[in-house]
């Protein structure tokens, strides 16, 4: 009987790139990316084609071109002689702005009406109900209209405040004044030394934090709770009042006044702004109120138990047991939330408002012709910043979730 | 277009092939068939053609012309109690469809926003758009479209209400300021107040709808746009005494249609309607007296009305009545601003520099020859 032969070493033909299953993913997924490229190449070169065809061609020059417009809302100087690219920049600031502060409020909200909602009073959780189904269940452009409209037939002209018997007054010892073309806020001037003031005053918020983390520090290892709460207040109360006095009241208000057709001087905040923010937050909220629900039950009952029957008492509870355990299930569909509350700004134009929907995509697009690209440009700009959040909540996400060892 | 669709075709098969009959000796053919197929794609001159067709044809084919119009502008384009669209804008586009089918009946109407209008026309959403818009350099080369003429001139102004007490638009500094976005209007505005060394606030609205329901709620002090549209506004509101259009023009805005670039036949049988308008007026012809001009011996009216031997309209691609049914369908120029911006509308615009060159204005038409 013969030995068999050693398996002989089969040559590498072509045709095994496709037959041979060792291969055979593999070359299909080059395949694939070539005519995924392919195609893409393709859309693009068909693009330009067209464009040529038009007598139209791409380029971002026009960014470099005087805008000729003016914006009435923006953070950084600009006027009508500015470049497209800085109108661009100022909407951006603009949507950014909208995003954050939205993003802030419908998270405060989303958190205490989500908890309320699983009250154990029977109005308030049926409250909560009707607030998370109202907002949840009509389209959000219809609410930033709707809040728009009310902000401006229902509030007083400037107009209104002039005169020796007003129609209207200004709130809160005339600092505020509400009317339909926005809400002016007092605006603090900061003077020359604020800067060792606000200093003095951070030192201080540090000082209460590191006393804080002794006071727990304490806590954890002999089960002592030392007195912090009055200290607190007084270290940062004290030193900054003091230093307020010394340097002679470096920061004051700066109040709004009447001067013409408007109001002067102070935080103007618009009522497209105000509008907008207060929609998208609130429309937020009522996704963010059932994420938030979600979480907390779908931690076991027998943790509240538990909590229970060693004495906490039940705000304890929620606060130490429940919430961050609950955290770590609700933090994932929140990005998706902000994400959407960040592309949901875009509908800024139905008040008004001078995002960069507004502005690049709106005005400047309008003024210039250049439709492909200022569409391309602000795509890219929400890509981006989507990212950007999804990328910073997932790192806070990573910071807590627990660690399998 | 073929090389396209013939080598998505084979690479669809390929695909098909490679996936039902893993076979070493085809997969090879398959192989280079995907290849191949793929550099047809990449080399081939794939673009689908988007703008070679004439688009006359494609409105004949369609059996109606698509004429882009505004919203809702009191005067020019707007909807009547019946639901019918009315307006100088309107009957200008009735008066092509007319000159082109023989039906003024045969437009469809597209309403279309000032942010939005010139992509709609750019992407072929209609064929020609005569929405109030202005005239201007960068309009007409880097946006790529033709202007068929001026149909209305028209200047920039300012209304307020009679309460706010301003008489004068030197008088507005610090104002809040309607007004619609993506117009040359919000260009002239920047400047204007730039040039007087005034501030304002700029309240930006997407329609006109909007503004004046912005500017009625007393969100804004002033409502700009075009002095037409703010006399057309005017006269609508529900108490129009309480509101002042302001004296003062600030802007050249020679209002007309447009088409896109690149179809030449298509912007002259445009332009050529209008003039056609205007020189009726200038020669007498209405829409009632059009029959009796058959014996005229003015051999531009016979050539006009096709009631002569010579046929110029078979030059553009039109019947020879094409001038004669577009007169008839809305009256000539005069007739038409009449009942839609004059007196028998209510919105009493005076005819102004709109008028005939003839009888004082700066409308004129060139000769029909």
């Amino acid at each position: 009987m013969k030995a068999s032969a050693p398996p002989k070493i089969e040559s590498f033909k072509l045709s095994m790139l496709l037959s041979d299953t060792r291969y055979r993913g593999t070359s299909l997924q080059v395949i694939t990316f070539i005519i995924f490229v392919a195609v893409f190449f393709w859309l693009v070169d068909n693009t330009l084609k067209n464009l040529a065809l038009l007598g139209k061609d791409v380029s971002f020059n026009f960014l470099f071109l005087r805008a000729g417009y003016d914006i009435n809302q923006r953070l950084i100087p600009y006027n009508s002689d500015s470049t497209h690219g800085r109108a661009a920049f100022v909407g951006i600031l603009n949507t950014l702005l909208v995003a954050l502060v939205g993003c802030f409020f419908a998270t405060i909200l989303g958190l205490f009406v989500g908890i309320l909602r699983l009250s154990k009073n029977w109005l308030v959780a049926k409250l909560m109900s009707i607030y998370i189904e109202g907002f949840r269940n009509v389209p959000v452009l219809l609410w930033i209209v709707m809040i728009f409209a009310l902000l401006t037939e229902f509030t007083p002209a400037p107009k209104a405040f002039k005169g020796a018997d007003p129609q209207a007054t200004m709130l809160l010892f005339d600092s505020i004044a509400v009317t339909n073309r926005g809400t002016y806020f007092p605006a603090p001037i900061f003077g020359e030394g604020s800067f060792w003031l606000l200093l003095s005053f951070i030192l201080s918020v540090l000082i209460v934090i590191f006393i804080k983390k002794y006071a727990n520090k304490q806590k954890n290892e002999t089960g002592k709770n030392l007195p912090t709460f009055w200290i607190s207040i007084l270290i940062i109360i004290l030193p900054t009042l003091g230093f307020y006095f010394l340097l002679g009241k470096p920061i004051s208000l700066e109040y709004p006044y009447l001067k013409g057709f408007n109001f002067k001087d102070g935080i103007h905040l618009r009522n497209s702004f105000l509008a907008l923010t207060l929609a998208l937050a609130l429309y937020t909220s009522a996704f963010i109120a059932e994420i938030v629900r979600a979480g907390i039950l779908a931690i076991s009952k027998g943790q509240t138990e538990a909590a229970a029957s060693l004495g906490l008492r039940p705000n304890k509870i929620m606060n130490l047991i429940i919430l961050p355990q609950a955290l770590r299930i609700i933090v994932p569909p929140l990005i998706s939330n902000y994400l959407n509350l960040t592309k949901n700004s875009s509908l800024a134009i139905a008040v008004g408002y001078m995002d960069v929907r507004g502005t690049l995509g709106g005005i400047t697009l309008n003024q210039t012709g250049r439709e492909l690209e200022s569409m391309l440009l602000l795509m890219g700009f929400y890509l981006c910043v989507s990212l950007l959040i999804s990328s910073v909540i997932n790192y806070y996400n990573r910071s807590f979730q627990i660690v399998v060892r | 277009m073929f090389n396209a669709v013939f080598s998505q075709l084979i690479l669809v098969l390929t695909l098909i092939k490679i996936f039902f009959n893993l076979k070493g000796e085809i997969m090879r053919k398959s192989l280079f068939m995907v290849l191949s197929s793929i550099l047809l794609i990449v080399g081939g001159q794939a673009a689908f053609s988007g703008g070679h067709s004439v688009t006359l044809d494609d409105v004949k084919a369609r059996g109606n012309l698509l004429c882009g119009v505004s919203t809702g502008a009191p005067g020019f384009a707007t909807i009547d109690d019946s639901g019918k669209d009315v307006g100088f804008d309107v009957d200008y586009c009735r008066a092509l469809a007319a000159a082109i089918f023989g039906d003024p009946m045969a437009v469809k109407f597209v309403g279309l926003t000032s942010a939005v209008r010139f992509t709609a026309l750019a992407a072929g959403e209609v064929d020609i758009l005569a929405r109030n818009t202005t005239w201007t350099y960068s309009r007409d080369t880097d946006l790529k479209q033709t202007f068929l003429g001026v149909n209305y001139y028209d200047g920039q102004g300012f209304m307020v209400k009679k309460d706010l007490g301003v008489n004068s638009t030197l008088e507005l500094d610090g104002a809040t300021v309607c007004i619609q976005v993506g117009t040359t209007t919000e260009l002239n505005l920047a400047d204007y107040f730039k040039e007087n060394g005034m501030s304002y606030e700029p309240v930006p609205t997407a329609d006109n709808a909007e503004s004046q329901q912005q500017y009625l709620a007393g969100a804004c002090d002033t409502y700009t746009t075009d002095a037409s549209a703010l006399h057309g506004t005017r006269v609508n509101l529900e108490n129009p005494d309480d509101h002042l259009v302001l004296p003062e023009i600030i802007s050249k805005e020679p209002l007309g249609p447009l088409v896109r670039h690149g179809d030449d036949n298509w912007a002259d049988i445009g332009r050529w309607v209008l003039n056609a308008l205007i020189i009726a007026e200038e020669k007498g012809i209405t829409q009632s007296n059009i029959d009796s001009w058959k014996d005229t011996k003015d051999a531009e009216i016979h050539r006009l009305l096709g009631t002569g031997d010579d046929d110029i309209l078979a030059m553009v691609g039109l019947p020879k009545n094409a001038m004669y049914n577009a007169i008839k369908a809305g009256g000539n120029y005069g007739e038409i601003f009449e009942n839609n911006l004059g007196a028998t509308s209510g919105i009493n615009i005076e005819r102004g520099v709109n008028a005939s060159w003839t009888k004082g204005g700066i409308l004129y038409s060139p000769p029909f020859r």
